[in-house]
């Protein structure tokens, strides 16, 4: 029982960053733009939420920290999101390119940025936010121990990210504007939707949670630290998968996000696993099995594909 | 005039986004210096653009990797494929040069054409993997091959780590190949080696092979226009698997013309360093295609240019060699916007506001899936030819 205790534990904390950014990739494709610059967005939230976390960390309580440092994660998310907004729907210019842009940018600032400041390769926090045991939920037998005992609280903030999704995307007009856009922009269009602004409230909405995601990384793996050598570790583009894995649906999203968190961690939980321990396996094969898995997951799920009809074709109002 | 019509407008025409997207990538450059440390910005600025030219043979030296990855982007990017796994070839031609290297006793010159040949395997093999999920079962190739960078980055980092023959742990990268294993030096006393002739060669190869052969053809048929061309009877599945793993082999041999450059200091060679971080070659090999028009000899340019700023980047005082990759991100950035800058400068934008032009009416017909893959082939319109034969 240990053993489940420890899976899950480990698990939640690394599926929430999949979670919240496999999220804000769906807003963005449900609203018609691809955005391939998550794992862009995931570092320059991560960057500022660990840079507030260390210049406040000190002051008050931890957890409080962390709410703020989330904040300023998502904020900061937003804003370098508008680059993706501005070039793929004023500019029409190709997403892919713009995305990957993106993404060489970040790194090489938080290297520059960094090494000219803080004389290292990232920000390096020492604020406690682990979470050993929350007061009388973590006493609930079996449930306490699984979801109330060695977390984070972003696991908690991701879960509720993740309800708000749910009912923001299905049962708002917001959600129903949104999805038509990326179906049918020319209809969506002809009923009076603004396109363009429901492709930046799309792609801003995927900036935020993945700015949250990039901080929830942070966090739940990188221990309030980031860094720009190794970044989030492809996380963002696995999000995607998960996201594709997750057929463009929340709650689908949650499980796919789960399945590769799983994976991700069953490395470190080798040593508690006696028949995974007696296979002697050696390191590298956990090290690719979230990217060989996501291969695999892509290679069945791609022939049924819901992919929104609309994404990646920038909006032309002229050729309606 | 008409030899100014015919071929020194377009050429210039093709050009002039990339040297709009290099002035903007250096502006911001230029800001973000001022940002982090405005005393020393004009001197670092001056430095970032001067400084090459007296380490003109640095420049080519560390431009061969880059021309090759380049290519690889570029000649992918043909036939509309984007290669973003170029890093990951380029990981495996590294990783198989060293193989012959440390395991083949070979007499010079043979050890270093088999090592580049083992690297142009790797590469094509590692590229064609991607190639095969587009092909056979329409999985978009960028997440593929970002995925098979992280795979083949472990991979390489496991197996040389775990060898004490190629890891020199204390440390931390492989031990020095010898000197009869490197590639030969052109001139003593400078850095140039038969890598740059090798990238120069097969960069014109390309050229020929894109223009004037019928796979050529086809591939940037396939690349103007997915279906036109299958329904002409080109084979797109075939040739997307091929054009993957001839974009793999030449990141590869770029792994392979990295690693096994000689080095100038008696007695020491180039090393890898198994760290766990993906090479940031195949990234530069994007901004290096994209400023090159994906054409094999702008490319070539391209890759000298990418390398000229790299080489002011690191003398910057006060500053670190990043500030290049921030510009080169800010140049990639920009480069995207290469439609939008042609048609301003055309004056095409204008016209188009105010009066809708004749062929509007074909665009009434409600776009599906179909036309997204007719116009996004060509992605930004870094084909020149398609641009030219639209205005006319």
């Amino acid at each position: 029982m240990n053993v489940v205790y420890f899976l899950v534990q480990n698990t939640l904390p690394v599926a929430i960053p999949l979670l919240l950014t496999a999220l804000g990739g769906m807003f963005s494709e449900r609203s018609g733009v691809i955005n391939l610059a998550l794992e862009g967005i995931m570092l320059f939230g991560a960057f500022f939420g660990c840079l507030t976390t260390y210049y406040i960390g000190s002051a008050m309580n931890p957890q409080l920290v962390l709410i703020i440092a989330l904040l300023v994660a998502a904020l900061a998310g937003a804003i370098y999101s508008l680059a993706l907004s501005f070039a793929a729907v004023n500019m029409k210019a190709d997403q892919t390119i713009v995305g990957t842009a993106m993404n060489m940018l970040v790194p090489a600032m938080v290297l520059l940025i960094s090494k000219m400041f803080f004389m290292s390769d990232g920000i390096t926090t020492s604020v406690n936010l682990y979470i050993q045991k929350i007061p009388l939920l973590g006493d609930i037998p079996v449930i306490g121990q699984l979801f109330f005992q060695k977390t984070y609280l972003t696991v908690y903030i991701g879960i509720a990210v993740l309800v708000i999704a749910q009912i923001l995307l299905y049962k708002t007009k917001f959600g129903l504007r949104l999805r038509a856009c990326g179906e049918h922009p020319q209809a969506a269009d002809s009923v009076g939707i603004n396109v363009y602004r429901m492709r930046y409230a799309g792609v801003t909405i995927s900036g935020i949670l993945g700015g949250l995601g990039g901080f929830a990384y942070a966090v739940g793996i990188m221990d309030g630290n980031c860094n720009g050598h190794t970044g989030v570790a492809g996380f963002g583009f696995l999000a995607l998968a998960v996201m594709i894995f997750g057929q463009w649906k929340p709650i689908r999203i949650l499980l796919a996000a789960l399945f590769f968190a799983f994976l991700r961690q069953l490395s470190n939980s080798v040593m508690l696993i006696p028949f995974l321990y007696n296979l002697n396996i050696p390191k590298v094969v956990y090290s690719i099995l979230p990217y060989v898995a996501t291969m695999v997951v892509l290679a069945f799920t791609s022939k049924k594909s819901r992919a929104p009809k609309a994404e990646g074709i920038p909006y032309d109002k002229g050729s309606r | 005039m008409s030899f100014w019509n015919k071929n020194v407008k377009p050429l210039l025409m093709s050009i002039l986004p990339s040297v709009v997207a290099i002035l903007i990538g250096l502006l911001f450059g230029l800001l973000v210096m001022i940002f982090a440390s405005p005393g020393d910005a004009p001197m670092g600025f001056y430095t970032v653009l001067t400084r090459g030219i007296s380490k003109f043979s640095d420049v080519l030296y560390y431009a061969t990797p880059i021309i090759m990855t380049g290519l690889s982007v570029g000649f992918a990017y043909r036939m509309g494929l984007f290669n973003i796994g170029a890093s990951g070839q380029f990981t495996m031609g590294i990783f198989a040069a060293l193989l012959v290297s440390f395991f083949l006793p070979l007499k010079s010159p043979a050890s270093w054409i088999v090592a580049c040949v083992a690297a142009i395997a790797a590469g094509a093999i590692w590229g064609s993997i991607p190639g095969f999920f587009k092909a056979l079962l329409n999985i978009n190739e960028v997440i593929t091959s970002i995925m098979f960078n992280y795979i083949g980055m472990y991979v390489v980092d496991y197996l040389i780590s775990n060898s004490s023959t190629m890891y020199f742990a204390t440390k931390a990268r492989t031990n020095y190949i010898s000197a009869e294993a490197q590639l030969p030096a052109l001139w003593s006393g400078t850095n140039l080696n038969v890598g740059i002739i090798i990238a120069v060669v097969l960069a014109v190869i390309l050229f020929v092979v894109l223009f004037y052969t019928t796979f050529g053809y086809e591939l940037r048929a396939t690349g103007f226009n997915k279906d036109a061309a299958k329904y002409a009877g080109m084979s797109s599945k075939r040739n997307i698997i091929i054009t993957m793993a001839i974009a793999g082999a030449l990141a590869g041999l770029g792994g392979a013309l990295c690693i096994l450059a000689p080095s100038t200091v008696v007695g020491s060679s180039v090393t890898y360093e198994p760290i766990n971080v993906i090479r940031n070659e195949g990234f530069n090999g994007i901004a290096v295609a994209l400023l090159g028009c994906s054409h094999p000899i702008g490319i070539v340019f391209s890759a000298i240019f990418v390398s000229y700023i790299q080489r002011g980047g690191t003398g910057a005082v006060a500053y670190k060699p990043e500030i290049i990759d921030v510009v080169l991100a800010f140049i990639i950035y920009f480069s995207a916007f290469a439609m939008v800058v042609r048609e301003i400068v055309s004056g095409k934008r204008k016209k188009k506001k105010s009066a809708p032009a004749p062929g509007a009416v074909i665009d009434a017909v409600p776009p599906g899936p179909n036309d997204t893959a007719m116009q996004d082939q060509t992605g930004t319109g870094l084909m020149p030819e398609a641009e030219e034969r639209g205005e006319e």
